[in-house]
């Protein structure tokens, strides 16, 4: 899902919109600034937007921002993704986890312009574009694996790349190999179980589709 | 965070003249900061404790050397782009040392694992509250001369071996145990070239320049470690003891490797963690084992030998009885170990 899709499918988050359109505003001319520079003259104004490009979803995004944007507010804040969230921003929460390439980083800990190169996935990548849920989102609803569903986002992305490290062998592995996404409502025996569901689920996907 | 210039050298030469370009007076207190992993640098600049002016992306420079680990018969050669995930996992890793892969697999979450890279990871900086908190004035390692909150602070992380009268922040990586234990060296590329020096001479106890840290010149960049490994390194271990099971750092910990012929220690290898100032090496524990078998007398002499330089404060007498308790259980758990 892109930006774009993400406002037409959320009409009524109104403020969140009010922020986009004014960031956007923003943003077009500082874009346009940008492009018009050789690669060697940003460092002389450590105050000038570097112009990147993301790999965000599946999807190539332009933007310019200011060096010390993290991937974690570049995602929110100009690229309309609101499903990874901004925690401790600190690295001690895991409530902003993605991956990047097939590895789950902390977005708040990784500028980015560093994150440039490598594709991004987040939770609103996650799901197949028809809509169907990855199995393990499926697996934290049938699960009942949150309340508030803050650390949600970062839980799934996390858990999804704990089976595909091969740490899901046991509970004992899940727990400790999960430990990086704090749960302040303390789900986390029902996240243990919709890792386990999902490990059946994603073992039996994989097969049924030859991979 | 301030602002600053952000740069992506194409090379680790172009890497090392961008920073050493801003002459610094000090490898950290250097305008120009070397970014890796982001661990500590971006956290310590979004708390204003670090404020560099231009950040020298090496992210992309890990395809040569700098990203490799080399396994060969006599050791290991660590590139210092590899990140700790990476190295815990690697299987020559694992089975020729378990004491390193144990070290890197206990530290922090495996989000911060797989960012963080082995160079980073040894220079990591104190988690003491004070120095993390610019609104404490008092920090001589922040602000060299402003004095020490910690001493009559809230105490109970502090160090208890390596200390001076201006600093007694701990050494928070678990890494720098095993490395100093198995007398590492360190490739480090600089302006003048590539040196390598032994791993126990790269960071400096606080002394009066608690914000020096290492002996690293300005521009200087880890580029790998070297361990030289022993059939009986097999026997070894890491131990850590935290308040939590997990993703926490350690109020105290032990790197231990046993030779054990004939039922004696022939050599032994300690290092310990969570406890002093800078990775430490507990020489004096090792000279305690050798010669004799492991038992309750010589486990408790070996303890008390690595711990009777210690000088507490108010709230961490409690890391020398912990500290002790944790080698002891470090040292029978190698002993047991079958290789």
């Amino acid at each position: 899902m892109t930006a774009r899709d993400h406002r037409v499918s959320r009409p009524g988050s109104s403020r969140r919109e009010f922020l986009m359109v004014g960031a956007s505003t923003v943003a077009a001319p500082a874009l346009a600034r940008a492009a018009t520079e050789s690669p060697r003259a940003a460092p002389t104004d450590p105050r000038a937007p570097v112009a990147m490009t993301l790999d965000i979803n599946g999807h190539d995004q332009r933007v310019a921002l200011d060096a010390r944007t993290t991937l974690l507010d570049a995602l929110r804040e100009h690229l309309g993704l609101t499903g990874v969230k901004k925690g401790c921003d600190h690295g001690q929460c895991g409530a902003c986890t993605v991956l990047l390439g097939d590895r789950r980083v902390l977005s708040c800990l990784t500028l980015a312009a560093s994150a440039q190169g490598r594709p991004v996935t987040t939770i609103e990548g996650l799901a197949k574009p028809d809509g169907e849920l990855h199995p393990m989102q499926q697996a934290f609803i049938d699960q009942d694996a949150f309340q508030c569903g803050y650390c949600t986002p970062g839980q799934i992305l996390s858990a999804v790349a704990c089976i595909n490290e091969g740490y899901a062998g046991n509970d004992g592995d899940i727990r400790e190999y999960m430990s990086g996404n704090l749960c302040r409502c303390a789900a986390y025996p029902n996240i243990v179980s919709a890792i386990k569901q999902a490990k059946r689920t994603m073992a039996t996907a994989a097969t049924g589709s030859g991979q | 965070m301030q602002p600053f210039a952000f740069e992506r050298p194409a090379t680790p030469a172009a890497a090392v003249r961008a920073v050493a370009a801003a002459r610094g007076s000090s490898a950290l207190a250097s305008p120009a900061q070397y970014l890796a992993g982001g661990t500590t640098l971006l956290d310590l600049m979004k708390l204003d404790v670090m404020r560099p002016q231009t950040v020298v992306d090496i992210n992309g420079l890990g395809e040569g050397a700098l990203g490799r680990i080399e396994a060969t018969p006599a050791g290991l050669r660590l590139g210092a782009l590899v990140r700790m995930a990476d190295a815990a996992e690697h299987p020559a890793v694992g089975r020729d040392c378990p004491m390193i892969a144990q070290s890197l697999k206990l530290a922090a979450s495996q989000q911060i694992r797989n960012m963080a890279s082995l160079g980073g990871n040894v220079l990591q900086r104190t988690r003491c509250t004070y120095f993390r908190d610019v609104s404490y004035a008092a920090c001589n390692k922040r602000s060299p001369g402003s004095g020490c909150a910690a001493m009559d602070g809230f105490n109970r992380d502090h160090a208890v071996l390596g200390t001076s009268e201006r600093c007694i922040a701990t050494y928070p990586g678990d890494f720098a145990q095993a490395l100093i234990a198995l007398d590492a060296r360190v490739e480090i590329m600089g302006a003048g070239g590539t040196r390598t020096i032994p791993f126990a001479t790269l960071h400096r106890r606080p002394g009066d320049t608690p914000e020096l840290e290492t002996t690293l010149r300005p521009g200087d960049m880890i580029a790998g470690f070297q361990v030289t490994l022993a059939p009986w390194m097999r026997r070894s271990l890491y131990l850590k003891v935290r308040d939590r099971e997990s993703y926490e750092f350690a109020l105290a910990s032990a790197a231990v490797a046993l030779d054990i012929r004939a039922g004696q220690v022939a050599d032994a290898r300690i290092a310990l963690g969570g406890v002093a100032t800078v990775p430490w090496r507990a020489k004096e524990a090792e000279a305690a084992l050798r010669g004799r078998p492991i038992d309750d007398p010589t486990l408790d002499a070996a303890a008390k030998a690595a711990f009777a330089p210690a000088r507490t404060h108010a709230d961490n007498a409690f890391k020398v009885s912990l500290g002790q308790r944790t080698l002891i259980r470090a040292l029978r758990e190698a002993a047991a170990t079958q290789i």
